[in-house]
């Protein structure tokens, strides 16, 4: 009798270990490596003790391949992730597609109405938001207040292009490996074309007219790229031509730029004392306009989606609420302070005192975000969304083919009007390819 | 005077053989450098070779964002795994191109070859359907079977080339003796091509710990080798070149110790044959 009740008790054990086992669910979760992304990795733990049921696995990569793995795993169905980490430039596309579930049925404590319309409407189709930011960030210029003051110059708030060009020139020194101005010059729609694409529109050129015909014979994108050669040229550094963020990044950091127009997310890196030798010296101003009402900064959110398929999507979206809520915001900042939590998704966060006077660049990322919109990125009306991209499938393939004509430009080895004809015949020709014109 | 130009003439290849050493083993001493300093000295300009503040502050962020032992064990079980079975299934492909060649030998030999001229990524995504419906992603099974395959043609080619210079008298004084096909080829062959089959292991060991474009594209979190877990510390935005060192040096020390224990036989393995 005790034998039986014996095995009976260790049968029931097993099964309930068994069905405990069963009730776990494990989220793969692919992300790319910045540094807010690893910071929400070594946080793991908050949620895993709040949700004991969902276990989380992380494939950390670098942008590039995180892009091509999770595009190749959504398109094939794979089904090797939960939760993919994805710009602003995807959601659009994979939405339309079909690939991602909709972010429907969020709880109210969310409070989806106080994530930043600008970001909000890139990410939403039909009024359905398809992912939710993580971290959203956009373009400023960052300039060496020092060499400024030396100069006798001010930086204004909202600066023209001529009042970079005046800066620029006034501040290189080239004796002193001192430069006035470090832009992106190496060749990659997400490299050069990000920054030159967000800059043309503030001299209110288009990639597209309303008919999907390209629109780089125009006035409007000469005066972008000679602007952009001139600049580089006279007081660029040398070798610019394959400058992206990185290298851009440890020159500034390093003194030898009076100004680098790139993504607000370098604020945090450049006026960090470990890191930076001119931490104390940097200031902040609006992206350059030319007086048409639309100023050349991009916009960019990395947020997290859920594709279509996944055998987890309501915990999938439970752990979505909690890497994108108010409550994860205060997580940061309870443990790392309030100028380390990712920026540029929620209004209420540009409005909290705490966080206004911890990050020194919060303001002037808020009004290069809200001077972005996606939806009307230039002057003149656009059949597509994306101010720094064109979300359409062929982008990454055109966009690159565009920034290896410019930056043979930038390097000499063409001329800005060969470069815009090689740049308008190759986007014709695609364009033709893509059926969007005959 | 004979000697004395000897003498020199040997200080001088010395002296070039050290120099050329340098220059290929420089990016990894480099690399080991970088993944002890901070962030701020691995980019600094002049770059500052000795003179920093070591730091093992990059090991222990590694170490505690990262599962290196997994990443470690998955390699381990991929490059070993995939090597033993390619020996199996080389062995006797290359003992019967050697020993009795056809006609058409030399031309599968090079059909064989001609395999690894293909880019990869053109069949990476029939590829990764065929896994798909099979199960095999993020499995260590299917990298297994991928590795195995693509290192095959050059396992059997050199496999082949090193049992061209055994004659093929001892093979059949064996048979002669009365030995089977098996133990002509266990107890005869094989022992003889020792060294060759000893570098063939190390090098495809080596090509396959190193390999990236299908250990990134199959894998996700349960069977990412360590090539995975370098590509982790890459970034375009972010200045991490000194953690990226770090995770440089733990992926390549394993293989760099193997290498430099067994460098005697690699080298008298690829060299096995060239002089006679």
């Amino acid at each position: 009798m005790t034998a039986s009740i014996r095995t009976l008790l260790g049968a029931t054990a097993l099964c309930a270990t068994g069905l405990a086992a069963a009730a776990e669910t494990t989220l793969t979760i692919a992300t790319v490596n910045n540094g807010d992304m690893i910071r929400m990795q070594g946080l793991t733990e908050d949620f895993t003790a709040k949700h004991p049921d969902i276990k989380l696995d992380w494939v950390t990569l670098e942008e590039n391949v995180l892009r091509q793995r999770v595009t190749q795993d959504i398109a094939t169905k794979g089904g090797q992730f939960d939760v993919m980490t994805i710009g602003t430039y995807e959601v659009p596309i994979w939405a339309k597609q079909g690939w991602l579930e909709p972010l429907t049925g969020l709880s109210d404590d969310y409070d989806a109405g106080d994530i930043l319309p600008a970001i909000a409407g890139g990410l939403s189709m039909d009024g359905t938001l398809y992912a939710a930011p993580f971290y959203g960030e956009s373009s400023m210029v960052m300039y060496r207040k020092d060499l400024m003051e030396k100069a006798g110059m001010e930086m204004p708030e909202a600066p023209t292009w001529d009042d970079i060009a005046k800066a620029a020139e006034a501040m290189t020194d080239k004796d002193a490996e001192i430069y006035g101005i470090c832009l992106r010059g190496k060749a990659g729609w997400g490299e050069n074309m990000a920054f030159l694409t967000a800059a043309s529109n503030s001299f209110g050129a288009r990639w597209f007219d309303m008919d999907w015909k390209p629109q780089f014979d125009t006035e409007a994108w000469k005066t972008t790229l000679t602007t952009y050669l001139d600049l580089m040229n006279k007081y660029g550094p040398p070798g610019a031509s394959s400058n992206g963020f990185n290298e851009n990044l440890a020159l500034f950091q390093s003194g030898k730029c009076g100004m680098w127009i790139d993504a607000t997310v370098a604020a945090s890196f450049v006026t960090n004392p470990n890191d930076s030798s001119v931490a104390d010296k940097v200031g902040f101003a609006l992206a350059p306009d030319a007086g048409l009402g639309k100023r050349g900064n991009w916009l960019w959110a990395w947020t997290l989606g859920i594709p279509a398929g996944t055998d987890a999507p309501e915990a999938a979206k439970t752990f979505i609420e909690w890497a994108t809520s108010k409550d994860y915001l205060a997580l940061v900042a309870s443990k790392e302070g309030w100028a380390n939590v990712p920026p540029g998704t929620r209004t209420s966060l540009y409005e909290n005192p705490e966080y206004l006077e911890a990050a020194p660049f919060a303001e002037m990322t808020l009004k290069s975000m809200e001077a972005a919109d996606p939806t009307q990125p230039t002057v003149d009306p656009v059949p597509y969304t994306g101010v720094q991209f064109v979300a359409i499938p062929e982008f990454q393939g055109i966009g690159t083919a565009v920034g290896q004509q410019f930056s043979a430009a930038l390097a000499g080895q063409i001329t800005a009007d060969q470069a815009l004809q090689n740049a308008q015949a190759l986007t014709e020709r695609e364009m033709k390819r893509g059926g969007y014109i005959k | 005077m004979a000697r004395a130009v000897k003498t020199q003439r040997k200080a001088l290849n010395t002296a070039i053989a050290w120099g050329v050493g340098l220059l290929i083993f420089f990016p990894i001493l480099w690399t080991i450098l970088t993944s002890f300093k901070t962030e701020a000295e691995a980019i600094a300009d002049p770059p500052v070779w000795f003179n920093f503040h070591w730091t093992l502050e990059n090991y222990v962020t590694v170490q505690e964002r990262s599962n290196y032992f997994r990443h470690f064990w998955n390699s381990v079980v991929i490059s070993v795994g995939s090597t033993l079975i390619g020996l199996i299934i080389a062995v006797p492909a290359a003992w019967a191109m050697a020993f009795v060649p056809g006609k058409r030998t030399k031309d599968v030999l090079m059909w064989m070859l001609s395999t690894k001229m293909l880019p990869p990524v053109g069949v990476l995504v029939p590829l990764y359907l065929i896994f798909r419906n099979l199960g095999l992603l993020d499995t260590r099974t299917g990298l297994v079977f991928v590795l195995t395959m693509i290192n095959l043609p050059i396992i059997i080619w050199m496999l082949y080339t090193y049992f061209r210079e055994i004659p093929s008298e001892i093979l059949e004084a064996a048979r002669m003796d009365g030995a089977s096909l098996k133990e002509e080829v266990i107890h005869v062959l094989m022992p003889m091509a020792v060294p060759g089959m000893a570098s063939t292991v190390l090098l495809n060991i080596i090509l396959a710990w190193n390999e990236a474009f299908w250990t990134l594209n199959l894998t996700a979190a349960k069977a990412a080798p360590l090539t995975a877990f370098i590509a982790s510390y890459s970034s375009p935005e972010g200045l991490f070149y000194a953690k990226l060192s770090a995770a440089s040096t733990m992926a390549i020390a394993p293989i760099l110790i193997m290498g430099w224990f067994s460098q005697k036989q690699l080298v008298r393995g690829l060299t096995f044959g060239a002089v006679k």
